[in-house]
């Protein structure tokens, strides 16, 4: 049985052209389970709007 | 199983091969000889470069005899984790695919560092494919095993290279630490590991994994030892964006100063949890021996590990995104299945963590107005067992991969400078990180210094082997 989570990667992958064969997909399906997980927690921070992206980051 | 005993240090290599004692060919022959009677079991070594070393030797003997300048690792020997490119090798970074990569033109900038200073290069290591790893296994390569207990985990992503060093193959190993693996396997296989500032040493020629939270650092069994190759790789490199800044700020002058001033503090909350007894007793230790008794609270580490988490699984996915769909079936599967979910994250996530990076470092360095230097767990646990899948910690099974690396990301997830130092705990050691502010490795190789002096940090001498 498939739900919204099944849905958003064969969409994902099929835009990506991404492989995602039967036998990957419970590894793929929990990986990607712990990482929105955690992409919730720092959703969940409120940060200002004028903070500043640290994408190459420098002491 | 007994002790093997250690050979000379770096140091001692060093001085002896300076003032003729030995020769740096003798010094090479007696770490091939070591690597050679050893690997076996330790399986370290991906490559050995027998011909070069020999050849770097002799011309470090040849410089002496014509009295000229040798630096201050004269002839000693030392290794590097495969994913720094070796002239003539392909770099291998611990995949299968890179194998088919053409032979390296030229040297990693660190490598040319240590041999400017009259080191030599004898092989590369083994490591966890494309770096994404805390446990030393590797599905092309065999598992690296740990010098203490073979049976057990090196811990990664730079296995071999504690290995190496745990097993005093070598005096001095090159890692790479993205989210913790220089301090894990030194704490797996009790060596002294250094995961410096960002942006301190060049990653130049090296393969990457993450690039906004790469770093590259030595391991060593003794602090002299990591000062020496840390001090000899210093210094800004063009060919690195991020490594443009810093002039040579030497270390070793400064290792016996006086640390009574410095203030000590232990990292409490999300630090003092999540962790079995002999990572509590080691911090215990440790803490006593530098009178630390206050504790700090890193605000919102959690949150920061969920963020460097989420930076890893993506940036790595936007890596090898076209080597996922040109040759997926030649990745090890449980990183392949990684990144292809780390593929799947929507970039509003990653830059939500990139922003948060921004406001915990703010907060982070407030807290070093107060301390210069904190003190945390390297690893929740001593080295599991190979193929270890999860334990059970407070009466709760947790995987095991997921959560080696739990007290570290956060640390390196802003680039502040680390030194992991080993506690030689029965049966196995485990290592603490000492953590200062940006900029001031001095600070904190001094307090592992210290450590050392008193005996409360040591590297032990390999059981396994």
């Amino acid at each position: 049985m498939t739900d919204h989570l099944d849905d958003y990667m064969n969409a994902v992958a099929r835009a990506m052209a991404l492989p995602l064969e039967d036998a990957w997909r419970p590894a793929v399906r929990a990986n990607l389970e712990v990482s929105l997980r955690l992409a919730r927690l720092v959703d969940d921070f409120p940060l200002p709007d004028d903070v500043v992206s640290a994408a190459v980051y420098s002491t | 199983m007994s002790e093997t005993p250690v050979p000379m240090s770096a140091a001692e290599i060093a001085q002896a091969v300076s003032s003729r004692k030995i020769t740096a060919l003798a010094a090479t022959e007696a770490a091939l000889a070591r690597i050679a009677a050893h690997d076996k079991v330790l399986n370290a070594f991906t490559d050995v470069t027998a011909d070069r070393a020999r050849a770097r030797a002799s011309a470090v003997d040849a410089a002496i005899a014509a009295g000229q300048p040798v630096g201050p690792l004269a002839g000693v020997p030392f290794a590097v984790k495969n994913l720094f490119d070796v002239q003539g090798l392909p770099t291998r970074a611990g995949s299968k695919i890179n194998r088919d990569l053409p032979p390296s033109p030229r040297d990693a900038t660190l490598i040319e560092r240590m041999e400017a200073a009259g080191a030599v290069l004898v092989g590369a290591l083994n490591m966890g494919e494309y770096a994404y790893d805390f446990t030393g296994e590797n599905v092309h390569d065999g598992p690296s095993r740990n010098p203490h207990d073979p049976a057990r985990m090196t811990g990664g992503s730079s296995g071999g290279s504690g290995s190496a060093v745990g097993g005093a193959l070598v005096p001095i190993a090159l890692g790479s630490d993205t989210n913790g693996s220089i301090r894990v396997p030194s704490s797996f296989c009790g060596t002294f590991g250094l995961k410096p500032t960002y942006g301190r040493l060049s990653r130049a020629r090296s393969y990457p994994f993450v690039a906004s939270l790469d770093h590259l650092g030595p391991l060593a069994r003794s602090v002299k030892d990591l000062a020496l190759a840390y001090d000899a790789m210093q210094g800004p490199d063009a060919d690195d964006p991020a490594c443009i800044v810093q002039s040579v700020e030497p270390t070793l002058p400064l290792l016996a100063n006086d640390i009574g001033g410095l203030r000590v503090a232990i990292a409490g909350g999300y630090f003092q949890q999540n962790l079995f007894q002999e990572a509590t007793e080691a911090v215990a230790r440790v803490a006593k021996a530098l009178g630390a008794t206050r504790t700090v609270e890193i605000p919102e580490a959690a949150r920061a590990r969920a963020a460097a988490y989420i930076i890893t699984t993506t940036e790595g996915a936007a890596l090898h995104l076209d080597r996922l769909r040109k040759r997926p079936n030649d990745f090890d599967p449980a990183v392949r299945d990684r990144l292809i979910a780390g593929a799947m994250i929507p970039a509003v996530y990653v830059d939500k963590a990139q922003k948060f990076r921004r406001w915990y470092r703010a907060k982070v360095l407030e807290l070093f107005q107060s301390v210069d230097v904190i003190l945390a767990p390297a690893t929740p646990c001593t080295a599991p067992r190979i193929g270890q899948a999860s334990f059970t910690l407070d009466g709760v099974e947790l995987p095991v991969r997921a959560n080696i690396g739990i007290h570290t990301q956060p640390i390196s997830f802003i680039g502040l400078p680390v030194v992991a130092v080993p506690v030689p705990l029965e049966p196995m050691p485990i290592g603490v990180q000492i953590i200062a502010a940006p900029w001031r490795e001095d600070v904190a190789l001094r307090v592992a210094y210290a450590l050392e002096q008193m005996g409360v940090a040591a590297a032990p001498a390999p059981r396994g082997l």
